[in-house]
């Protein structure tokens, strides 16, 4: 498929107003609910709400399922390992953003 | 078309034992594996090692690529003899694993594609939704103070009206928003790799990244800069004029400010409609050098009028 050229697109800012519910998550990523369910099981996402309608979910959970998705499938790293992963890589962000900024 | 060593790629000896392989194969995945790797070559990198084990992994395909023999060189002008490949069967026997939109074309012209026609049992049903696309796409922090259009160029496989795979240039000009800020994603749907049997195309995520500034630095929402005073501007106030990425304004200095102090202009960081940053101005006070006589003396009299022990606190 080609883009015709120089069309200007507009997306969608996933930014600190993103909240998608479980349905447009799984779409978003390509992912069945169980997956969602498992990752919320191992404290990876927090969505909020009682009941899975009322859940919604954060650019930064987006990112986490997709990253885990990745991770999953090329380097068959497990749940926990996907969380410990996660954990790990988003310190090391925070700490490279801190040492940029000395 | 260009040959490719994929036992260099891997870096491991030709005699090497498929357990080797494997393992050679693990750790650079876990080395170049685009998520984790910060090196800039991450995802080139991963893709061919990708390739190389696709090949290596599998013994049928390791000892017909073994018959080209040693003397090849990585990038090297290459083309199979023909009927190099009689008496293996693995062509169109489809994948195991990897992402397959990335195989280079000397892979392809050997070991044929799957890609969009068949699918492999990874894969699932035939009617799928193409991959996402991921890209880091740098801008200026005026870009994203103002918003603005950006030009952006992708490589992308496709598939061509012989049912080739090719890869082209993808051109696209997308809308970056004001007030985006480092690490946010603009997701565009429908722009990332084409769907699979008629399903949907994937979406392309373009992860802003902001490029160096020589004045300002962005945390969040809010712009920092260092703003060199002199001693009697911190000492008596001052009014002055101040660059923001919105243009000049003025900022007033109160009296007895200290270097170090910290000086918030509301609204002038990176804000959206709902969201505001601030500009942080960061005071730093720049002591004239005592040259001549005359200006010893005046440090000196500064001394004997206003004596002052910073270091009263370190006891």
């Amino acid at each position: 498929m080609t883009t015709e050229h120089m069309t200007v697109l507009t997306g969608t800012v996933l930014d600190e107003d993103t909240c998608c519910t479980l349905a447009e998550v799984c779409r978003m990523c390509g992912v069945p609910a169980d997956f969602i369910l498992e990752m919320i099981d191992e404290g990876m996402l927090c969505p909020g709400g009682t009941s899975p309608r009322e859940w919604r979910f954060s650019a930064l959970e987006i990112k986490r399922i997709q990253t885990t998705v990745r991770l999953q499938r090329d380097l068959r790293v497990n749940l926990p390992g996907c969380a410990l992963v996660l954990e790990l890589l988003e310190e090391l962000d925070e700490l490279r953003r801190l040492y940029r900024m000395r | 078309m260009e040959y490719r060593d994929y036992y260099e790629i891997l870096g491991v000896d030709r005699d090497a034992t498929q357990d080797a392989i494997k393992q050679a194969y693990r750790r650079l995945a876990r080395k170049y594996h685009p998520d984790v790797s910060k090196e800039p070559e991450a995802e080139k990198k991963f893709k061919d090692l990708g390739e190389a084990y696709e090949v290596l992994k599998d013994p049928e395909k390791r000892a017909a690529y073994d018959k080209f023999g040693s003397n090849w060189q990585n990038g090297q002008d290459f083309e199979p003899p023909p009927n190099w490949d009689a008496g293996f069967e693995f062509r169109g026997a489809g994948y195991t694993g990897g992402t397959d939109e990335d195989y280079s074309d000397f892979f392809e012209s050997l070991f044929g594609r799957s890609g969009y026609r068949t699918s492999s049992s990874r894969r699932g049903p035939l009617r799928m939704k193409g991959e996402d696309q991921h890209a880091k796409i740098v801008i200026s922090l005026a870009d994203a103070f103002h918003g603005a259009k950006k030009n952006i160029t992708l490589t992308r496989a496709e598939v061509d009206d012989q049912g080739r795979v090719v890869t082209r240039p993808h051109n696209l000009q997308v809308t970056i928003p004001k007030g985006v800020i480092e690490g946010q994603r603009i997701r565009l749907e429908g722009q990332g790799m084409p769907g699979i049997g008629g399903g949907p195309d994937g979406d392309l995520y373009l992860e802003i990244a902001f490029a160096d500034d020589p004045i300002f630095h962005a945390e969040k929402r809010d712009i920092h800069m260092e703003l060199p005073i002199t001693p009697w501007e911190a000492a008596l106030g001052a009014t002055i004029t101040v660059p923001t990425l919105g243009g000049k304004v003025q900022l007033k200095v109160p009296p007895g400010s200290q270097g170090g102090r910290k000086l918030r202009l509301k609204g002038r960081g990176l804000s959206t409609a709902k969201k505001q940053g601030d500009q942080i101005v960061t005071l730093r006070i720049v002591v004239p050098e005592a040259k001549t006589d005359e200006q010893k003396q005046l440090y000196r009299k500064m001394a004997e009028i206003m004596p002052i022990n910073p270091r009263a606190h370190l006891g």
